[in-house]
């Protein structure tokens, strides 16, 4: 109840600015899920899509603020799978696995990270911890809105919960000394142990129904985990190693829980056996500037979006801000083009994919009227090195303009660009992972 | 092997590959020379290693027998002229780690040449995007980690790559160099007092060196390699981030009157007068470079800004020691293309404008008759994400044909 008023807060907030609609005119629009509309007219009223269409097929309300958008091509605003910003954390070195722990409860959001993903179009991310765990926590959705406190970015399910997922990892990030797994097989073990568990409990929990004596006493863990088992909280699970991947689908099947492949850099290798997994509901790729910088992604390559979108798999991208810059993130589909990824599909990748990876395609990832009013403006084609983002827009309200100074400085970066900004990789300090 | 079985060999080889070794041609749609205007529909011919012609397609000859390859855009092999790779290895594992060596703060006797790898996966993928020519060696993050080099992206030996042996000695101010506990510098003063007091005592050594009698001293590597600083036949190339730390740098190199190339600098444009007095030339970090600590206030538009001010600029891949382990000067070039710096200096800046700093340009960094045949073929505009690489010509020989 408290959660849905809080909800309710924000939403009146962010309407005071939004009581006109606004028309968008004279654009390229790219829908995303229709044919890309020259000459295009996106009306949007009220944090919603009103309409889209061509010039020839819109009745612009009468008291709509027209924008002229001649020259620009405006996309629905992008979806960042897999974001560090905020300076998230997650577990600490005490257990491998955190399931209690909420991202929430440590994203700075005065990081300038967030404005600097507005300056790249992001409009949604899912900010999540480290992979130095087998699970290091809860993650968080969020709304790239201008913030002031952490619920100023939340975004609401439909019968009113939190939208998040939970990170796990497998590989080399996760192995360490004890507590934690020295090997591959150690890792997996780890994680049946404490999904049987939360099976156990929540047979427990069944098992006392209404009598409130038999309850076991509350774990918030377990029930994070119980959640996951009943597919209402989707894993976010790092991985690079062909072999790491097969071992996710495998525990994905014994436990039937939902997932989305992070990185994946070897997915290129087991591209068919993704593709028949039932449970993953996409992979989202990092396509990175050369191979290697650890060994598990010896084999990252460009040509992994393609393979795996022909091999039917959902594909999208992710920043892994800090690792690649949020303010390019075009630059990621745009590679995956250089690979022979087909254009529409990338373009996909940057919006639908993430959308349905989040579990939020009835809301995001597409301009079509009844979802949210996210946009992202390009000067030109959005896969051009040469193009800029121009506006972003979030639930029909403004956050990104290049023409304002402030926003320009965290475009382009200058000094105070950085600020509330530390260097991170995966919940590990700078000077740690040098 | 007697002379005449040797040709007989190299003729054996020739015939088995198809095409001889040191020479081709190619006509690219639009030929950038980083000398001048581009040519349209233009040729060029390498012969024995070097450009022996270049002009339009109607009016040079190929001569018989050359290979000719076809690509539409054709630009000088790249130069990225700040980089670790061949000693920074691309697994990122303890045994590939050659760069940065820490039980000193000062080792400027390490040579980047007992380092290199000219195998290393990574100098192969540079070399696939075009990149022919990188100044390479020891890293950033002391005080003054070792001597770099120059080669070309190719060769199975370390001689068989190399340009200059000694190319510059890397030092570093600032947070980078910091070193804790006991152990110094453990601050800036302390970093500068250091850099100081080494630099006196090689040119004191450098002076009696020079006397042949019994007080000359011993050989000291260490004290050699600065007093070829100090005579001004090497330059220093200093990592320095914050504006501050960029003035301090530039205050040593007056008090010692030694060449520098400043490297990094992301606070340039806060002091771009005084590194415009000094008549430095710059290598600026890479464009995508991270920003946090002391690289916080870098900015996209920092190259654009050093050659507005008629700074002489390079871009560079770097050095990054985690994901990605190396950058792409090709990428970070087209990214400064598109924040400021256009196109033709953006090209400069990783040609003939990198090949001038590295004073190298006698033989790389530009299409011009006599230089090495060193080229990248693309099937567009080289700085747009899309685009190929096609094809890779060093010193006339074809390096690489894969579209990437």
């Amino acid at each position: 109840m408290g959660r849905i008023l809080l909800g309710a807060i924000v939403l009146a907030t962010a309407l005071a600015a939004q009581d006109m609609p606004h028309a968008f005119v004279g654009g390229r629009v790219i829908p995303i899920t229709g044919p890309e509309i020259e000459n295009g007219v996106l009306v949007i009223h009220q944090g919603k899509i009103v309409a889209v269409g061509s010039a020839a097929e819109i009745d612009l309300p009468d008291d709509a603020e027209r924008h002229d958008a001649s020259g620009q091509v405006i996309l629905p605003g992008f979806v960042d799978t897999h974001s560090h910003s905020g300076n998230v954390e997650g577990g600490d070195g005490s257990a491998p696995m955190h399931p209690d722990v909420r991202a929430l409860d440590s994203i700075n959001v005065r990081d300038a990270r967030i404005q600097k993903a507005q300056a790249g179009g992001i409009t949604v991310a899912n900010i999540m911890s480290g992979s130095g765990h087998l699970l290091s926590g809860q993650t968080l959705y969020v709304k790239h809105r201008d913030a002031k406190a952490i619920e100023d970015l939340f975004v609401y399910r439909e019968d009113g919960s939190l939208a998040f997922g939970v990170k796990m990892a497998n590989g080399t990030n996760s192995r360490k000394d004890p507590p934690f797994p020295g090997t591959r097989a150690k890792s997996a073990a780890l994680v049946r142990e404490r999904f049987l568990e939360a099976i156990e409990y929540r047979e427990k929990v069944e098992r006392a129904g209404e009598d409130s004596e038999e309850l076991p006493p509350r774990d918030l863990g377990l029930e994070t985990l119980v959640d996951v088992l009943e597919g209402d909280r989707v894993v976010h699970f790092h991985t690079h190693r062909h072999d790491d991947i097969v071992t996710i689908l495998r525990l994905a099947g014994e436990f039937e829980f939902k997932v989305v492949l992070q990185h994946v850099s070897d997915g290129w290798l087991v591209a068919d056996r993704i593709a028949a997994s039932p449970h993953v509901l996409g992979a989202s790729l990092i396509l990175i500037d050369s191979p290697g910088g650890k060994i598990e992604a010896k084999d990252n390559r460009f040509q992994t979006a393609p393979i795996l979108d022909r091999a039917g798999v959902t594909t999208g991208f992710h920043s892994d801000d800090p690792i690649t810059d949020s303010r390019l993130f075009n630059r990621m589909a745009a590679l995956a083009v250089r690979a022979g990824m087909p254009r529409e599909r990338a373009l996909y990748g940057l919006t639908m994919a993430g959308a349905l990876m989040l579990g939020l395609e009835d809301r995001i990832g597409s301009l079509e009227a009844g979802k949210d009013a996210d946009l992202v403006m390009f000067s030109g084609d959005p896969l051009s090195v040469y193009s800029q983002v121009l506006q972003t827009w979030v639930d029909g309200v403004k956050v990104f303009d290049r023409a304002d100074p402030r926003d320009r400085l965290y475009a382009e970066g200058g000094f105070g660009a950085s600020h509330d900004q530390q260097l991170t990789v995966h919940g590990i300090a700078r000077g740690e992972f040098e | 092997m007697t002379r005449a079985a040797s040709i007989g060999t190299a003729l054996a080889c020739l015939a088995a590959s198809g095409s001889a070794q040191g020479q081709v041609a190619v006509r690219g749609e639009i030929v950038h020379t980083a000398a001048g205007q581009p040519l349209r529909d233009a040729i060029v011919v390498v012969e024995g290693g070097a450009i022996s012609r270049v002009g339009p397609a109607d009016q040079v000859e190929v001569p018989r027998g050359f290979r000719t390859l076809n690509a539409k855009v054709i630009t000088p092999g790249l130069i990225d002229a700040r980089s670790t790779i061949g000693l920074s290895g691309y697994l990122n594992q303890a045994h590939d780690q050659d760069q940065l060596e820490s039980s000193q703060a000062m080792q400027p006797e390490l040579r980047a040449i007992d380092a290199y790898n000219p195998r290393e996966t990574l100098v192969a993928w540079a070399r696939s995007y075009g990149v022919t020519t990188i100044h390479t060696g020891h890293a950033p993050r002391s005080l003054i980690s070792g001597q770099t080099a120059v080669f070309k992206t190719r060769g199975n030996t370390v001689e068989e790559a190399l340009v200059k042996p000694l190319a510059m000695v890397a030092a570093t101010l600032g947070e980078g160099a910091r070193e804790s506990g006991e152990k110094s510098p453990g601050t800036r003063a302390k970093m500068a007092a250091m850099l100081r007091a080494e630099l006196l005592k090689a040119r004191e050594y450098d002076a009696k060196r020079a006397i042949e009698d019994d007080s000359r001293p011993d050989r000291d590597l260490r004290l050699e390699t600065l007093a070829r600083v100090l005579t001004g036949e090497v330059p220093l190339l200093v990592t320095v981030q914050r504006a501050h730390d960029i003035l301090t740098a530039l205050r040593i190199r007056k008090e010692f009157e030694i060449p520098m190339v400043l490297d990094g600098v992301a606070e340039a444009y806060e002091v771009i007068d005084r590194i415009l007095e000094a008549d430095v030339p710059v290598i600026v970090h890479p464009t995508m470079m991270r920003a946090a600590g002391e690289t916080e206030n870098l900015s996209f538009e920092t190259a654009s800004k050093l050659y507005a001010a008629g700074i002489p600029t390079a871009l560079q891949g770097g050095f990054e020691p985690y994901v990605p382990k190396s950058r792409l000067v090709l990428f970070e070039a087209g990214v400064a293309a598109a924040h400021g710096l256009g196109f033709d200096k953006a090209l400069r800046s990783v040609t003939i404008d990198a090949a001038r700093i590295l004073g190298v340009d006698d033989r790389v960094g530009s299409i011009e008759i006599g230089k090495d045949g060193d080229l990248a073929l693309y099937d567009g505009d080289p700085f747009e994400y899309s685009t190929h690489c096609v094809g890779v010509v060093i010193e006339g020989d074809v390096v690489s044909e894969e579209a990437r």
